[in-house]
């Protein structure tokens, strides 16, 4: 496994992909969350905003990039027959492919780390100069506070949570193209269904059970009462997905030719 | 360039044509595509319920309204005028259960009204003193005349003569200027006419709340026609869809002491609009399933051009047909004109079997002509080709399909999610909807604004700030760029 681990590191590293796309989701989130929390204004006491949520709306766009990363992560070496080479070294698949799942999850989360608290950091700059004061009924955000520690770290875990979603699918599904549009739907048309459902029933299921707008139910700050779960719930579901697509991707690995 | 030069490109466009049909992968795509739009339509239809909801009430022109405000009547049989002095006009707000607050409800309106009777929708004409938009003369639901004296008058007066009902306004009850004279179609011999008071909701930030207003009228005569002597107040639609209904601990009345009423009202007589008609649907809503065929067609797009690349088909391709840029145009052509079949088929199916499923199901349906149904049609399909053109454009720049799949998908449905949410900021989500290639979704929008009607015109609830075919536009630039990048890049570069 070490040995697979170090392969698996090398060939990341020795690649400017990669590290563009890091850099870019880095970039991405932070620029994009600082974009909303500058639009957003609070005049009077009582705005009823969840701050620490807006500061890290950059999320939505962000995990786009790492989903590519992700995906690019295997298919690139279905794409260039490399997969063949790899599995030549490790013939143990299970290792192979867990030791690229070990890596992307390490260059994720540092990833994720900086763009999620950069993220933050622009929320607790720019907040106060659009009326979100602590007279206004909102303090600076502070990872002092455990809901904002819970959406922060949760954010993170998020973040390494879609990736191994994205390598799981395209394990099944081999193709770049066709992994990323499975990915992107799996994240973005859960919402989209949601709106159109009449039934409040429905609605709520939609919303716990699709893997974007369960788990980002762990950056809610706010009237968690509201929500159609609770937070970590919220990212157990999306982890469950990432679980049987990993597995599914896994086992598919396994028994099918490379 | 001689028109000889492009002998070759019907041969060129065949070829491309071959290549993408003898792909099953991608015929099974854009066939997919189609059927997401059909389902996700039936899905929309048969989860709805809303047959134990208030009927939604209907103007003369068939589109609908809200009819619900206090109305203190007498019968009018044929020709007969009625005159009026409004000395004031109160409204508030609640700031808690039970707590009021003196606020202006720029629509909140006072005055006279000659309707076909109470019954919601019927036809009308009024003239009245609003909160902050001076004197108006407004008739069946829709059309609305300010009063051209830019006084502010205290006196109102309605004349009806057959269907031709005159409002006039003065500021000391002798000279009198003629608003407007209006013809209303149906309005019955028998008509019932008198003072009216409506309070629309007040749009504060990102909804609404009830308001309620009171007025007080002096010097009411009428003339001729007019039976009995008393004057009866009702609540015209209690139990309409589109009537909040009123503040905590307040009610619709009228008292009378030394000719002087005193009229307390809420709701608004005007167009309904989405805000006021939550549980209504609009055709948009309908073709939802637009985004899951635009994933589809994304992928296609992408893998178009990406898959030349990869199996190096791309040096035989440009072997074959050196122009480079002929040879991406022939794959736009192609690839357009099948997403945009699938777009046509899906959305000819959709529309009118969810409309029939939703309506089944005692959904309101926003009503739109036969040429909007038309523009929907085409421009959901020409939404899916250009997206799966601006795909095909990206991926022959970067000749990476993660890349170009996941750029085109962000760019078109994350703003749309943003949008969506009613927590955006509405300045980001008018900003989003302008720029972003996501305003091309305007093209199916059917919500009509009226100036007259204070609500929250937001994307979210269906109003695009741009008009359908210019939200369009805003794609098929970004989509034409791309592929003069790409011609470009394409010319330049090794393959």
């Amino acid at each position: 496994m070490k040995r697979a681990l170090h392969a698996e590191w090398t060939k990341t590293r020795t690649v400017a992909g990669p590290w563009w796309l890091l850099l870019g989701a880095v970039v991405l989130t932070i620029a994009s969350s600082a974009l909303v929390t500058s639009l957003a204004t609070c005049h009077t006491a009582g705005c009823h905003t969840d701050t620490t949520r807006l500061s890290l709306t950059g999320v939505h766009l962000g995990q786009a990039l790492i989903a590519i990363l992700a995906v690019r992560f295997l298919s690139d070496e279905y794409d260039s027959g490399m997969i063949r080479t790899t599995l030549a070294a490790i013939p143990h698949r299970p290792t192979a492919f867990a030791a690229k799942a070990v890596t992307l999850t390490g260059v994720v989360a540092v990833a994720g780390s900086i763009a999620i608290l950069g993220s933050l950091l622009a929320g607790r700059i720019i907040l106060p100069g659009n009326g979100f004061t602590p007279a206004h009924g909102h303090p600076a955000l502070s990872l002092a506070d455990w809901p904002t520690l819970r959406a922060t770290v949760g954010s993170i875990l998020y973040l390494t949570l879609i990736a191994l979603l994205s390598l799981g699918i395209t394990a099944v599904l081999r193709d770049s193209a066709t992994s990323t549009g499975a990915v992107l739907g799996l994240l973005y048309l859960f919402p989209v269904l949601a709106q159109v459902i009449d039934d409040p029933h429905w609605q709520r299921l939609l919303h716990q059970i699709g893997p974007m707008s369960a788990g980002l139910t762990i950056q809610a700050t706010t009237d968690l009462h509201t929500l159609p779960l609770t937070p970590w719930a919220g990212l157990g579901v999306t982890a469950g997905w990432a679980a049987a697509a990993l597995a599914a991707g896994g086992l598919l690995l396994h028994i099918r030719d490379a | 360039m001689t028109p000889r030069g492009w002998d070759g490109f019907p041969r060129l466009l065949h070829a491309e044509w071959t290549k993408f049909r003898t792909v099953r992968g991608w015929t099974l795509g854009v066939v997919t595509a189609a059927l997401m739009v059909v389902l996700v339509a039936v899905l929309a239809g048969v989860s709805s319920d809303q047959r134990d909801r208030p009927v939604v009430p209907i103007g003369p022109d068939g589109g609908p309204v809200t009819d619900s405000f206090y109305f203190v009547h007498r019968p009018l049989t044929r020709d007969g005028s009625i005159t009026v002095s409004v000395s004031a006009l109160t409204s508030s707000i609640p700031t808690s259960p039970g707590n009021l607050r003196r606020d202006t409800v720029p629509w909140a309106k006072a005055g006279l009204i000659i309707k076909d009777g109470t019954r919601q929708g019927s036809p009308y004409a009024a003239i009245m003193v609003t909160g902050g938009h001076g004197v108006r003369m407004q008739d069946d639901y829709v059309n609305d005349t300010a009063d051209p004296s830019g006084e502010s008058p205290r006196w109102l007066r309605l004349d009806r003569s057959g269907n031709a009902v005159t409002g006039s306004t003065s500021t000391d009850g002798t000279r009198w200027n003629t608003v407007g004279t209006v013809h209303v179609e149906g309005l019955g011999s028998t008509v019932q006419g008198g003072l009216f008071v409506a309070s629309p909701p007040s749009v504060q930030g990102m909804g609404t709340d009830v308001t309620v207003s009171t007025a007080d009228f002096e010097d009411l005569d009428t003339r001729s026609g007019w039976h009995g002597r008393d004057w009866t107040g009702d609540q015209v639609g209690p139990e309409s869809a589109g009537f909040a209904g009123y503040p905590v601990g307040t009610s619709g009345s009228v008292t009378e002491s030394d000719g002087r009423f005193t009229v307390t009202g809420a709701g608004d007589i005007a167009p309904a609009v989405r805000y006021s008609l939550p549980t209504g649907g609009t055709l948009k809503d309908i073709l939802t399933g637009t985004f899951a065929a635009l994933i589809a067609v994304i992928v296609i797009g992408a893998l178009f051009i990406t898959t030349e690349y990869r199996g190096r088909l791309i040096h035989v391709t440009l072997a074959a047909s050196p122009r480079r840029g002929r040879v991406l145009l022939a794959k736009a052509v192609v690839l357009g004109s099948v997403t945009a079949a699938a777009g046509v088929v899906g959305a000819t199916i959709a529309l009118p079997l969810g409309e029939r499923l939703a309506r089944a199901n005692g959904v309101y349906i926003f009503p739109a002509t036969t040429s909007t149904q038309l523009r929907i049609v085409l421009g959901t399909a020409a939404l899916l080709a250009t997206a799966s053109i601006l795909a095909l454009a990206v991926g022959a720049v970067v000749r990476r399909s993660a890349g170009a799949v996941t750029a085109v998908v962000v760019a078109l449905v994350l703003p749309h999610l943003l949008i969506a949410n009613p927590f955006t900021p509405s300045g980001l989500s008018d900003w989003l909807a302008r720029v972003t290639p996501a305003a091309a979704f305007s093209v199916q929008q059917t919500l009509v604004r009226y100036d007259q009607v204070s609500s929250v015109y937001t994307p979210y609830n269906g109003y695009y700030p741009l008009a359908p075919w210019a939200g369009y536009a805003v794609l098929a630039g970004y989509a034409v760029l791309g592929l003069a990048v790409a011609v470009v890049v394409l010319r330049r570069r090794d393959a």
